[in-house]
């Protein structure tokens, strides 16, 4: 029986979104799988996440360390490699921890290595079928991971379906005891915030960006109330910043910013190559335009013909309503 | 009674001959002078090489029109007539000043060949002209130290103000007027007195008046007058010589210099370096300008010449815009370097390891340039900026100093032969839209013959908005009846900003294959839309067939009849008509696309107020469009408001690059749907007979 | 400070547009254009202003056939002092850990104090420098966007989510992932590869490293890529009709799928 380990990682007591994700996923691998949650930590707030995971997974196992209380890639790499067995499967999410974390961990469990999965397609013996991309997500490929000793996975965060929260009653094994010397040559200092009111464009997954189509300088705010509403923020083609209505931070394009948001909300923005040279990762583009013939749509994954003045508040209000 | 004692003659306290300071000065002056000259020789020679002894006739002509007929001079006119008066004068008053130094040691001399009547007239023009130059001094004074016009304000990031100096040299120069026409009016009035003698200076001029006021003076006091204003004048002379190397005055020196060595074409940019074939670029250790004596001696001569009139900078569309570029100090920053560096007395010389952009210059001013010569076109002392632009650039690029934003670009270009790295072989993709490709089919000369090339470029190839141009060019040159054909896949861009970026070898690989496509392509004509290509191709490429804008066939195939325009479909526009930098400035086409358009009946056409060679640049072609430069208002929003002034509401140009510019300006500058931009093929063609 | 900088030679998503083969499984790479790791290049200029401050060599190694030359020569036109090519056919069809092989092997022949990656390259993958400090036993941090050396132990900042940036000391040797905009990469030009077109880069295959032929290229690679496929584009965006108040409603649910809201 295949068994899956998913590694989650959490914050401030809370877990990360895609702890409801790995069961979607593991039954894309295997259905008759075992599936394991994994979480490090130290104290008070790792006990509560433990408790909180059992009722999503049958079985979360605990180490709690005080080198843990501060996911630090290193140490927590040296903790799994002592209670993860040698042919599991091993799920972590491709985010700027699992990056730190996954690949050594796959040469310190000897695992086949996979990163940045977006679909399984099952088990074929001990040969995991899977799906990635290349090229920016410019195009994608079928991959085969021979598991036979194992395989590290990191996923796509956001692309498996989220389980219901209250599916199990699972129990919580803490194998603290397991994890052995856990010093390390690379030592945790601190979080450098980023900068207050300094809005980095390139690091929201939702962006309401402005060309335009705004108008006038005042209309912003109804993109601003729109993108709180959305959980985003306001971006922006060259001409707002031309007109110096916004800063030259907030500028998507090939002269401004390269972003990467999951979705993009296009509002009043023709589309010309160099504002969209600026849009990696193949978001999903909304674009909402008066001109139906604005190159906009031919990039875009759904169109609106409106103009953004009216629709951007009804949508607003719609989306504070749900 | 005998005639006034002259400076020859003359006995201080009666036992002292002043003959001997009638001698030492001038050998004091000269000798203190010659030294000056060849202190400020001495980088010249040091600086990089410059071939500027071609195209004497052409040079020649500059001479007479430039410097000698003072032609730029009243482009601004209160300034200009001015300086035309002081010029003149000085031209006048130098042969008067020589005669007067020798006079000094002997008062007969007569300078050859004024002894007769072109002598009496000469006397006559000079008490003129001595006293029109004291006249223009006083109102030039008083236009620099109490009207104080805008353009010859020194902001503070580039140093001090010069109008201390400015009024300072309009001193001495009011007193070598009044010294000369005293020392003469002193003597005419004690002759008068003593002998009846009455050779009076020409009526109503300063020498005149003076020896009418000094007419009752006692004759100790004119005879030291006399003696006293002929040492004022020839000290002041001697030490006004010397004093004009030391600053913003040596024009007044290198100026007939500067202006025989001049530009003399137009368009074409300087080699990396003179003497260095493109085959031997390889073998260089360094490119374009990093140290002040990379700069070639023409350049440092230019840096000298600055009179700081401010023209360049008043006309400069990036100064107007407000972006960190002010042509006036790329000139004055560097000579006031140079004096650093080279100074006149033994002293600590100034050494820097920074670059010249690290140091006196900053990376965006040079880069905020558009080339688009409106400061060389102004420049009455014929100063060069384009060449100084591309070199300083040339030394960036060599270092890697290339801003994020034009390395992408650059990058595509060298990979892809465009700027926005999109493939080869969608080049002529324009062709294929469906309602053109119906209809007409565009010759591929890499398959095909034909007579002429049309090359499109590639904003015209590649951009979604441009590509229409390149449509009705296909179209307009086919009712033409003219056979031609492009090159697809195997057009590269121009190159032209490419090499005005600073980028020469990539510049040379774009040429190479370029002009390797075209030669083998066989054609007879180059026909371009795109005047940044019509300046490549025309002016920086060699060994190509000639080259013409799609104006200036349109103005000639109307002229022959083998194309007719209809009237105009929408008489309520007011059209106004753009001139492109690459195509007026830099080819001095201004008048093919006029007479186009003003072929079409009834078409109302305005003019802007900066047209033709003072045309403002649109904000600029090629890989400025990917520059980011910092400024306050878009040099396109400043040309879309002078159109409106005008009272324009269709802005035609004929460039791409404008084209893009304009539309972009009118959007930002919120006059959408109030104005519009057209290419001049766009309005051409819909008027087709 | 000694400094190995890992490269690669990949085709350049700016300047491309991919298509795939008429066969289907692989890209169509007649049109492709190649140029090195965009992450590289932060790298590499990292590595030049270390060395230009405390003194000091770089050296730039790749894993390629020959045509991966070009990418060294780039950045030795940069300011790399030395090159290496890691070229052999039974180097071909590597994995991840294949690559990391090499390039384990490559360390051990230096001396090198730091060892710099690129956070990711063509593949999205990101597992290269993780991959080889866990081999050496190296400290390794991810996603670097500073850098401040000291004596034997270097501070790093990493970006994390967030525009948050976590700093961490971390013990030389140590491998780094390097992060786009840690700095600004200085331009090269045709001229600068001309001036390097002499320069000697060994070859060195897998006799050279030592290394078994069967743990690496296609023979142990764990991680193989079967083909490539582009997902079914659409024809340009899906036109919501209707009034508003069903675009909006129509618009919401598709938010919602895509994780939104």
């Amino acid at each position: 029986m295949t068994r899956i380990f998913a590694y989650v990682p959490f914050k401030n007591g809370v877990t990360d979104d895609v702890a409801l994700e790995y069961p979607d996923a593991a039954k894309k691998i295997d259905a008759g799988a075992s599936l394991t949650a994994v979480v490090t930590g130290h104290g008070a707030d790792l006990d509560n996440v433990a408790d909180a995971l059992t009722k999503t997974y049958s079985e979360v196992i605990k180490i709690d360390n005080e080198a843990l209380a501060y996911p630090n890639a290193e140490i927590v790499r040296k903790a799994l490699t002592h209670v993860i067995p040698a042919d599991a499967i091993v799920l972590v999410p491709h985010d700027t921890f699992g990056m730190d974390l996954a690949p050594g961990l796959s040469i310190k469990l000897d695992s086949a290595y996979a990163a940045d999965v977006v679909d399984f397609e099952g088990m074929d013996g001990a040969t995991l079928k899977l799906i990635r991309q290349e090229l920016g997500g410019a195009v994608s490929t079928h991959v085969t991971c021979d598991a036979a000793s194992g395989a590290v996975i990191t996923i796509r965060p956001g692309t498996f379906a989220p389980a219901d929260e209250e599916g199990a009653s699972g129990t919580v094994v803490d194998k603290s005891g397991e994890a052995g010397d856990l010093s390390a040559k690379r030592t945790f200092l601190e979080v450098v915030e980023a900068e207050v009111g300094d809005v980095d464009i390139t690091k929201s997954d939702v962006l309401v960006s402005i060309g335009r189509g705004i108008e006038d300088e005042d209309n912003i705010e109804m993109a601003q109330d729109l993108a709180d509403a959305m959980g985003g923020v306001v971006a922006c083609s060259r001409p707002i910043v031309d007109a110096k209505w916004l800063e030259k931070s907030r500028q998507v394009g090939t002269s401004g910013q390269t972003v990467k948001p999951k979705i993009y909300m296009a509002m009043g923005i023709s589309g010309s190559f160099q504002h969209m040279g600026g849009i990696k990762g193949n978001p999903f583009i909304v674009a909402v335009n008066k001109n139906p013939k604005a190159p906009i749509f031919q990039v875009a994954d759904v169109g609106i013909v409106e103009d953004i003045l009216d629709f951007m508040p009804e949508l607003q209000e719609a989306i504070e309503d749900l | 009674m005998s005639m006034i004692i002259t400076p020859a003659d003359y006995l201080l306290f009666g036992f002292f001959p002043t003959v001997i300071f009638s001698f030492l000065l001038p050998v004091i002056g000269v000798g203190l002078f010659t030294y000056i000259i060849a202190r400020r020789i001495a980088p010249l020679v040091r600086a990089n090489p410059d071939y500027r002894f071609d195209n004497i006739p052409e040079r020649i002509k500059n001479l007479i029109v430039v410097w000698f007929g003072q032609i730029r001079q009243p482009r601004y006119m209160r300034a200009g007539v001015l300086h035309i008066i002081i010029f003149a004068g000085f031209l006048i008053l130098s042969i008067r000043s020589t005669s007067l130094v020798i006079i000094g040691l002997d008062d007969g001399f007569i300078f050859p060949g004024l002894d007769g009547t072109l002598g009496t007239v000469y006397n006559v023009m000079k008490d003129y002209a001595a006293t029109a130059v004291l006249a223009a001094c006083i109102i030039a004074a008083y236009r620099r130290g109490i009207i104080r016009p805008a353009r010859y304000a020194v902001p503070e990031k580039y140093g001090h103000d010069h109008t201390a100096e400015a009024v300072f040299v309009l001193g001495l120069i009011a007193t070598l007027m009044i010294s000369e026409s005293m020392f003469e009016a002193s003597a005419v009035a004690y002759n008068y007195q003593a002998l009846g003698d009455a050779h009076f200076p020409a009526v109503f001029s300063l020498a005149w008046f003076f020896s009418k006021m000094l007419g009752f003076a006692s004759f100790a006091t004119l005879q030291g007058l006399h003696i006293i204003m002929y040492y004022v004048h020839d000290v002041t002379f001697f030490f006004f010589l010397c004093f004009l190397p030391l600053g913003k005055h040596f024009h007044v020196i290198t100026s007939i210099f500067n202006v025989f060595f001049m530009r003399v074409k137009k368009g074409n940019i300087k080699p990396v370096k003179y003497g260095v074939s493109d085959e031997q670029l390889d073998d260089l250790e360094s490119f374009g300008v990093k140290r002040l004596e990379d700069f070639t001696w023409k350049h440092m001569l230019d840096f000298y010449s600055c009179a700081d009139c401010g023209r360049c900078s008043d006309q400069c569309p990036a100064n107007t815009a407000g972006r960190p570029l002010s042509p006036r100090f790329i000139s004055i920053k560097a000579r006031d370097l140079i004096f650093k560096n080279y100074p006149i007395k033994s002293g600590v010389i100034y050494t820097s390891d920074k670059l010249l952009v690290e140091d006196i210059y900053t990376e965006d001013e040079i880069w905020s340039c558009t080339t688009c010569g409106a400061c060389e076109q102004e420049c009455p002392l014929g100063i060069e900026y384009i060449d100084k632009m591309v070199d300083l650039r040339r030394g960036m690029v060599d270092e890697g100093m290339v801003p994020q934003s034009l390395q992408k670009p650059l990058k595509a270009l060298e990979k892809r032969g465009n700027p926005y790295g999109k493939m080869e072989k969608k080049r002529a993709d324009w062709a294929k839209e469906k309602t053109f490709a119906q209809t007409h089919t565009v010759k591929d000369l890499g398959k095909d013959t034909a007579d002429t090339l049309y090359f499109v470029d590639s904003i015209t190839s590649y951009d979604d908005n441009m590509q229409d141009i390149a449509r009705r060019t296909a179209i307009i040159l086919e009712k033409a009846g003219m056979d031609f054909g492009v090159l697809g896949k195997g057009e590269k861009d121009s190159g032209n900003e490419v090499l005005r970026f600073g980028e020469e070898m990539l510049y040379q690989e774009l040429k190479a294959q370029n002009t390797e496509a075209i030669l083998e392509s066989g054609v007879k004509r180059i026909v371009t839309a795109d005047p940044h290509a019509l300046n490549a191709l025309k002016n920086d490429y060699t060994g190509l067939p000639p080259v013409k804008h799609i104006s200036e066939i349109v103005a000639e195939k109307i002229k022959s009849g083998a194309l007719t325009m209809t009237p105009c479909k929408n008489r309520d526009n007011v059209y106004v008509y753009h001139d492109p930098c690459y195509l007026g400035r830099h080819n001095t086409i201004y008048e093919s696309p006029r007479q186009a358009l003003d072929a079409i009946a009834g078409l109302t056409r305005v003019e802007l107020e900066k047209s033709r060679d003072r045309s403002f640049c649109c904000g600029g072609g090629g890989l400025m469009l990917f520059y980011e430069p910092e400024e306050e208002t878009r040099m396109g929003v400043i040309r879309v408001n002078m159109a409106a002034d005008a009272g324009a509401n269709v802005i035609v140009t004929a460039c791409p690059f404008c084209l893009v510019n304009i539309q972009d300006a009118i959007k930002v500058a919120g006059k959408e749907g109030e104005m519009e931009a057209l290419d001049f093929t766009q309005l051409i063609e819909d008027h087709l007979a | 400070m000694e400094i190995l900088v890992c490269v690669k030679r990949v085709p350049d998503t700016a300047e491309n547009e991919f298509e795939l083969n008429a066969e289907g499984n692989d890209l169509d790479r007649d049109d492709l254009v190649y140029s090195v790791n965009e992450w590289d290049n932060y790298a590499v200029e990292e590595a030049i202003r270390i060395v230009d401050n405390l003194g000091g060599s770089i050296t730039v190694v790749t894993v390629g056939d020959d045509e991966a030359e070009e990418v060294l020569r780039r950045e030795m036109a940069m300011g790399a002092n030395n090159g290496v090519l890691l070229s052999d056919d039974a180097f071909e069809g590597s994995d991840g850990r294949g690559i990391a092989t090499l390039l384990k092997a490559e360390v051990e022949t230096g001396n090198y104090d730091l060892i710099l990656t690129g956070a990711q390259a063509d593949e999205g993958a990101g597992q290269v420098g993780g991959m080889l400090a866990a081999m050496l036993d190296y400290p390794y941090a991810s996603l670097v966007n500073k850098i401040e050396p000291g004596e034997g132990k270097i501070k790093v900042g990493r970006e994390i989510e967030g525009g948050n940036q976590e700093m961490n000391e971390i013990e030389l040797p140590c491998v780094l992932s390097i992060q786009t905009g840690i700095n600004e990469p200085r331009y090269v030009g045709i001229r600068g590869i001309r001036k390097v077109a002499g320069v000697e880069i060994p070859v060195k295959g897998a006799g050279d490293l030592g290394v078994d032929a069967g743990s690496v290229g296609e023979a142990g690679a764990k991680t193989k890529r079967v083909d490539y496929f582009v997902p079914d584009p659409g024809d340009g965006a899906e036109m919501l009709d209707g009034d508003t108040d069903e675009i909006i409603e129509k618009l919401i649910e598709k938010l919602k799928a895509k994780g939104g809201l």
